[in-house]
C-alpha cells in the first residue's frame, strides 16, 4: 500500500517536472510568469514545511533567506559565475540560520514564533543600514543575462530536489525524531534524541532552499532594494498556503499552492485596493474552516471511506 | 547635553514602550491570546483621533474618552465573536497560542488593509501644541512630555485596579493559573474577555497619545506590535512591573545607541537585548513572581 502510494508520488513528480520543462514552449511572458509565481511558492511553502510542519515550531523568517538569497544575486551577480553566487548564498543563509537556530530553538512556541517574525526585519535593517553607510546607495540594479524560461527550469529544479529531500527525510530516523519533537518535546529528549541538533540542522537546510529561491528569482526583478527583497508580505503568503494545504504532509503545501497562486493574481488584477482585507478574510476562513489543511480534510474523508467499505462486509455477514 | 538629551530622549520614548505594552501583557498574560493585530488597533485610533481633531475639532485629549470605550467595545465583542471559538477548540495552551497567532494574523490585514482603504498609505501628522519646554537646559516638546503624563496615571490607575480591586485581583488570579481560578468561582471565560477587551482600550490610549507626536501611516502597526511583544516577553508575560521596567530599558538603550552609535542600528539593540534576557531569564525579566 505504502509502496503504491510511493510510485504514484514518483510518477507524479515526474509527470510534473516534465510539464514545467515542456512549458515555455507553449506559453507566453504572462503564463511564464504565473509558472515563476506557483514553483516559487511551492518551494517556499514545501521548504517550511520541511520544518514547522513536523515541529509545530511557526516560522515567520522565511522572507529573512529569501532576501539573503536575492541579495547575495544582486551583490556577486555581475562578478561572480552564476552557480558560484547560487553555492554562496546557500551558504551564507546555511550559517546564519545554524546562528540564529543555536540561538532561538530553544524558545518554545511563541518566543519562537516573535523572533522569527522580527528576524527578516533586523536582516532588513541591517543590510538597509550597510548599504547606505558603506555602500553608498541602497537600491542595486541587476542585470544578468537570464531569460524568464530559464528560471523556470531552475525553479522546477529545485522543487523537485526539494521534494526528494523531504520524501528522504519522512521516511529516515530524522524524520521520526522530528515528528516526536513536534509532538513531544521532554518525550523526544527522554527518548535519547538530539532534539537541538535535529531541529538546528533542519531549521538550516529549509533556509537554504529558501535563499536558493530567492538567489534565484533576483534577475527577474532588475531592480532590488530591501524592502522588496525582504517584503514581510512574502513570509506570510507562505505561512497561509502551507496551513491551507495541510504542513503535516510532503504534498500538503503544494496544494494549497495552487490555489492561493491563483487567488492571489485574481485579487491583486482585480481588487488592488482590497487585496489586504481579502487576503485577511482569507486566512481567518482557512483558519476557521480548514483547521488542518486540505491533506487533512482529505484523510479524514480517506478514513469515513475506509471505514465505510470495513463496515459493509461485517453488517453481511451478521445478516 | 547630548548625554542628557538622549537620557531624556530614552525616558520619554522608554515610557510610551511601557504604556504601549500595558494592554498587551493583559491580552497575552491573562487571556492568553497573542494578538499580533494588536498595533493595528494603535494605529487605528491614531487615525481616528486624527479624523476627529482635523474635521470636526475634537482636541485630542478629549478624543481619549471618546475612541477608549470604543475599542473596549469592540475588542470585547471580537473576543466574544472571534477568539472565543478558538479557546473552545484548543486543547492546550500553546495549541491556543498558536491558533491566536493565526487569527489575528488575518485580522491584521483586515485592519490594516481598511486603514489603508480610508487614508491611503501616506504619513499622517497633525500639531495640537507646539511648544518646547526646557529642562536643564535640554528642549523637551511638550506634546511629548504631556503624552507621557497621561502614559503615567494610566499605568498607575491600572495598577491600582489589578492589585487593590476584587476584579482585578481576580483578572491577576486567571493570569497565573486559569484552572484553580475556575474552582474558585471565577468566571473565567468573562474575566479573559474582560482582560482583552481592556488591553484593546489601553492599545487604544496609547494610539491616541502617541498620534499627538510621531508621525504615522496605515502599515506601522507592525513595528508597534514588535516592540510591545519584545516588552512584553521581555518583563515576564502579565506583569505591569515588568513591561514598565523593559520599557524604559528598551527606550533608553534604543536613544542611547541613535545618539552614540548609528541611528539605524536600533532594531539591532532591541533583538539583542531580548535575546539576552530570554536566554539568561526565558520567564522574563520578573518572570512568574508577582510584583
Amino acid at each position: 500500500m505504502m509502496a503504491r502510494s510511493e510510485i504514484a508520488g514518483a510518477l507524479l513528480l515526474c509527470a510534473g517536472i516534465a510539464f514545467f520543462a515542456l512549458l515555455p514552449g507553449y506559453v507566453g511572458g504572462y503564463g511564464l510568469s504565473m509558472a515563476i509565481n506557483f514553483l516559487m511558492f511551492a518551494i517556499l511553502a514545501t521548504a517550511w514545511a520541511l520544518f514547522s510542519g513536523p515541529t509545530g515550531y511557526v516560522s515567520l523568517a522565511t522572507v529573512a533567506f529569501f532576501g539573503i538569497g536575492a541579495y547575495s544575486m544582486a551583490v556577486l551577480g555581475e562578478t561572480l559565475p552564476w552557480a558560484a553566487v547560487i553555492a554562496i548564498s546557500a551558504t551564507i543563509a546555511f550559517v546564519i540560520a545554524l546562528l540564529v537556530g543555536l540561538s532561538t530553538l530553544r524558545l518554545r512556541g511563541v518566543y519562537f514564533v516573535i523572533f522569527s517574525f522580527g528576524l527578516a526585519e533586523l536582516i532588513r535593517q541591517l543590510v538597509n543600514w550597510y548599504e547606505s553607510t558603506h555602500a553608498g546607495s541602497v537600491g542595486r540594479y541587476v542585470f544578468l543575462d537570464i531569460s524568464q524560461q530559464q528560471i523556470v527550469w531552475q525553479l522546477t529544479a529545485v522543487l523537485a530536489l526539494v521534494l526528494i529531500v523531504g520524501w528522504l527525510i519522512g521516511r529516515s530516523r530524522v524524520g521520526f525524531a522530528l515528528r516526536m519533537i513536534g509532538d513531544d518535546e521532554t518525550v523526544a529528549l527522554h527518548c535519547g534524541i538530539n532534539i537541538t541538533l535535529i531541529k538546528v540542522m533542519v531549521f538550516a537546510l529549509s533556509a537554504t532552499f529558501m535563499a536558493v529561491v530567492g538567489a534565484i528569482l533576483a534577475p527577474r526583478w532588475t531592480y532590488l532594494d530591501p524592502s522588496i527583497a525582504f517584503n514581510p508580505n512574502i513570509s506570510f503568503q507562505v505561512l497561509i498556503m502551507a496551513l491551507l494545504g495541510g504542513a503535516r504532509r510532503l504534498y500538503g503545501p503544494i496544494l494549497g499552492v495552487i490555489p492561493m497562486v491563483l487567488l492571489f493574481e485574481y485579487l491583486s488584477a482585480n481588487f488592488p485596493h482590497l487585496f489586504s482585507v481579502l487576503l485577511g478574510i482569507t486566512f481567518l476562513a482557512i483558519v476557521y474552516l480548514v483547521p488542518n489543511g486540505v491533506a487533512g480534510l482529505y484523510d479524514t474523508y480517506r478514513r469515513k471511506w475506509r471505514e465505510r467499505g470495513v463496515a459493509q462486509p461485517a453488517r453481511e455477514g451478521s445478516a | 547635553m547630548a548625554f542628557l538629551d538622549a537620557l531624556l530622549n530614552g525616558l520619554t520614548l522608554g515610557g510610551m514602550y511601557a504604556l504601549v505594552a500595558m494592554g498587551l501583557t493583559l491580552q497575552y498574560g491573562v487571556a492568553r491570546i497573542m494578538n499580533l493585530s494588536y498595533g493595528e488597533f494603535l494605529i487605528a485610533a491614531a487615525f481616528a483621533t486624527y479624523w476627529l481633531f482635523q474635521l470636526h475639532a475634537i482636541n485630542p485629549l478629549l478624543a481619549l474618552f471618546l475612541v477608549v470605550p470604543v475599542a473596549f467595545a469592540l475588542n470585547w465583542l471580537i473576543y466574544q465573536v472571534l477568539l472565543n471559538p478558538l479557546v473552545k477548540r484548543s486543547r492546550t495552551r500553546g495549541e491556543l497560542e498558536v491558533n491566536s497567532i493565526l487569527a489575528t494574523f488575518g485580522l491584521l490585514f483586515v485592519i490594516q488593509g481598511l486603514v489603508l482603504l480610508l487614508f491611503g498609505s501616506n504619513y499622517f501628522s497633525y500639531t495640537y501644541i507646539n511648544t518646547v519646554v526646557m529642562l536643564a537646559g535640554s528642549p523637551l516638546a511638550m506634546d511629548r512630555l504631556l503624552a507621557v503624563g497621561f502614559a503615567v496615571v494610566i499605568g498607575a490607575l491600572l495598577y491600582l485596579a489589578l492589585m487593590r480591586t476584587r476584579p482585578g485581583t481576580a483578572l491577576r488570579a486567571v493570569s497565573v493559573d486559569p484552572r484553580a481560578a475556575q474552582l474558585v468561582g471565577i468566571n473565567v471565560r468573562a474575566a479573559s474577555a474582560m482582560a482583552f477587551a481592556l488591553g484593546g482600550g489601553l492599545v487604544a490610549a496609547s494610539g491616541v497619545l502617541v498620534s499627538m507626536f510621531t508621525t504615522f501611516n496605515a502599515s506601522m502597526g507592525v513595528v508597534f506590535t514588535m516592540k510591545a511583544l519584545i516588552v512584553v516577553i521581555m518583563g515576564g508575560a502579565g506583569n505591569l512591573l515588568g513591561a514598565l521596567a523593559a520599557g524604559l530599558i528598551l527606550g533608553l538603550a534604543e536613544s542611547f545607541v541613535s545618539t552614540y552609535v548609528a541611528p539605524g542600528l536600533t532594531l539591532a539593540v532591541t533583538f539583542a537585548l531580548f535575546l539576552l534576557v530570554l536566554l539568561v531569564r526565558p520567564t522574563g525579566m520578573m518572570g512568574r513572581a508577582e510584583a
